[in-house]
């Protein structure tokens, strides 16, 4: 029984499969695992927009939308609508053709790297030998989007969104990569169902998840950092940041084209925390050996939308960086770190099973963070806080 | 060749006449996008995983942006009001790209009889990719990994020198 319900829809895409010619079969398995992954974003990406307006507000004490249905659950119905049905507006002066493919590309991209990350047991669109270099090599293609997206618009403001969210991205793109080298270099893999296959034993009822390691947890951390610089996300919303560039690099942008900005930034979360969830959290597999049953999938979108809580709370709780700031801690901090981390899970890979690896491993990256947060610190010359206004 | 052989070469080959004859710089840059992409799915359509997932990860995620930002930060994006697309120097220009494609083409012609026509097509994994760089060609990666080392150390010098000059 639970084992049906676990391969529930492999078991329905065969049987629909089924009612076709044998020569039509994979194709069509193939295109309803697209049509599939096309509908289902969308379908959590206004939920997720649902769930940020009612815990920022609640974060900010205020009600959050309460209008639409009961409770406002609605609310993204009829924010759909309204994008639907506004004025689609272009700039006179804007560069017509790359101002329209700017939110196409951007949402085409972001779609494609769902195609290698795995939801469930068996549940992979193509199972790629280098899924994780598939991914990267996707994912890198977003600046470009971004990019056009600014330049055609030719206006100040989003030139200037999009120089910062490219500075961003290359500059975030090192560590986040860096970060998943720790998890390829103990698997031994780039494919992505690989990873979770090697996360997917238990100790004492315990998961084997990565980030239950020293090099793990500290990747997993960085990890997280440079996944949320990427997706422009609080605290590192300067891209986009309203208080000093309207809206960044889509200021010129409505109706539908906007619409599709906000969609590729939520599924670009999505899909970065589905990545995260598979290198460090043991993608489908069950935190407890003695919750096995439940099926794959569940975990898998219960991690997603975890980490989705997690970013919302973010954005409730921390203020943006400065530009110089980002910088610095990108390349001062969590490129050095990311570097070391490699160096840690080699020597992880090498010290055999034992408890010693344990001890040196963890003692290694915090030593390493203590002494590099206050070079920073004594560099920065920071004491206590004294305010020039109340003296 | 297949269908989609001829489909992609005509992608990759009418990015790259863009990225010539458009007037407009950074349309220019956008087109040679274009032909990288083309490009990374030639490769895919080999069956080259790595090199092409590699082509779309440097070519297109750093090097379009390079050019991009390299353009936007020298000589502005404007378009030229009296679009001269042919630079004087053309007709030389042609000379070197000809005698360089004639070099390449030589060197490919006289290569394809020496390769077995009747072979399968190797299937290589990025496995043995790395196992490959990482035992018998691991003198030239690091030979590789120190120039680029050196070229960032350089890069890094020639930036701080300017910030001194500010002060």
């Amino acid at each position: 029984m639970f084992e049906w319900l676990d391969q529930v829809f492999v078991l329905l895409k065969h049987w629909l499969v089924s009612f076709l010619p044998a020569t039509w079969q994979p194709v069509a398995g193939i295109l309803l695992c697209v049509l599939t992954i096309i509908c289902l974003f969308p379908a959590l990406f206004a939920i997720c927009v649902l769930l940020e307006r009612k815990g920022l507000g609640r974060m900010q004490n205020r009600l959050g939308p309460n209008r639409v249905g009961p409770f406002g659950i609605f609310q993204p119905i009829a924010d759909g609508v309204k994008s639907l049905t506004k004025e689609d507006l272009v700039p006179l002066s804007a560069d017509a053709l790359v101002h329209f493919m700017a939110p196409v590309v951007l949402v085409v991209v972001v779609f494609m790297g769902f195609a290698v990350l795995p939801m469930g047991r068996n549940m992979v669109l193509v199972d790629l030998d280098a899924g994780l270099l598939f991914y990267f090599a996707i994912g890198a293609s977003t600046e470009l989007a971004v990019f056009m997206a600014g330049w055609s618009s030719r206006n100040k403001y989003s030139l200037l969104g999009a120089m910062r969210a490219v500075a961003q991205m290359i500059s975030y793109e090192v560590p986040l990569l860096l970060s998943s080298v720790a998890v390829v270099m103990i698997t031994g893999s780039l494919s992505l169902s690989k990873i979770v296959e090697a996360q997917n034993h238990y100790t004492w009822g315990l998961p084997h998840w990565y980030i239950f390691t020293p090099w793990g947890f500290a990747g997993f951390l960085m990890f997280a950092i440079a996944a949320t610089a990427e997706t422009n996300r609080s605290p590192f919303d300067l891209p986009e940041g309203e208080s000093e560039l309207v809206a960044g690099y889509f200021t010129e942008y409505s109706g539908f084209k906007f619409a599709l900005f906000f969609l590729g930034e939520y599924v670009g979360m999505l899909s970065i925390s589905g990545l995260g969830s598979t290198l460090f959290l043991g993608g489908w597999s069950s935190p407890l050996e003695a919750l096995n049953w439940v099926p794959s999938w569940i975990w898998f979108f219960s991690k997603l939308l975890l980490s989705i809580a997690v970013f919302i709370w973010m954005r409730g709780t921390l203020p943006r960086l400065r530009q110089d700031q980002l910088m610095n801690f990108a390349w001062k901090f969590v490129l050095p770190m990311t570097l070391l981390n490699l160096f840690v899970a080699g020597l992880w890979r090498f010290l055999g099973d034992g408890w010693e690896r344990w001890v040196v491993c963890s003692a290694i990256l915090i030593v390493a963070y203590i002494l590099m947060g206050r070079v920073g610190m004594y560099r920065e010359h920071f004491g206590p806080r004294r305010y020039r206004y109340a003296e | 060749m297949s269908f989609a052989f001829y489909l992609i070469s005509a992608l990759t080959v009418a990015g790259a006449l863009a990225a010539v004859l458009l007037k407009n710089l950074v349309h220019c840059a956008l087109a040679l996008t274009i032909a990288f992409a083309g490009l990374a799915l030639l490769f895919l359509n080999l069956d080259a995983q790595f090199a092409g997932f590699a082509q779309i990860l440097v070519y297109i995620g750093a090097v379009a942006i390079l050019v991009v930002f390299a353009i936007l930060l020298t000589r502005g994006s404007e378009t030229p009001k009296d679009g001269e697309i042919f630079s004087r120097t053309w007709l030389a220009g042609l000379a070197v790209a000809a005698a360089v494609f004639a070099v390449l083409g030589w060197a490919v012609l006289g290569t394809a009889p020496m390769l077995p026509h009747s072979s399968p097509a190797p299937h290589v994994t990025v496995l043995q990719i790395g196992n490959a760089l990482m035992s018998r060609y691991v003198l030239p990666l690091e030979i590789v990994a120190v120039l680029l080392t050196a070229a960032l150390i350089g890069a890094v010098m020639v930036a701080m020198h300017e910030k001194e000059e500010k002060q």
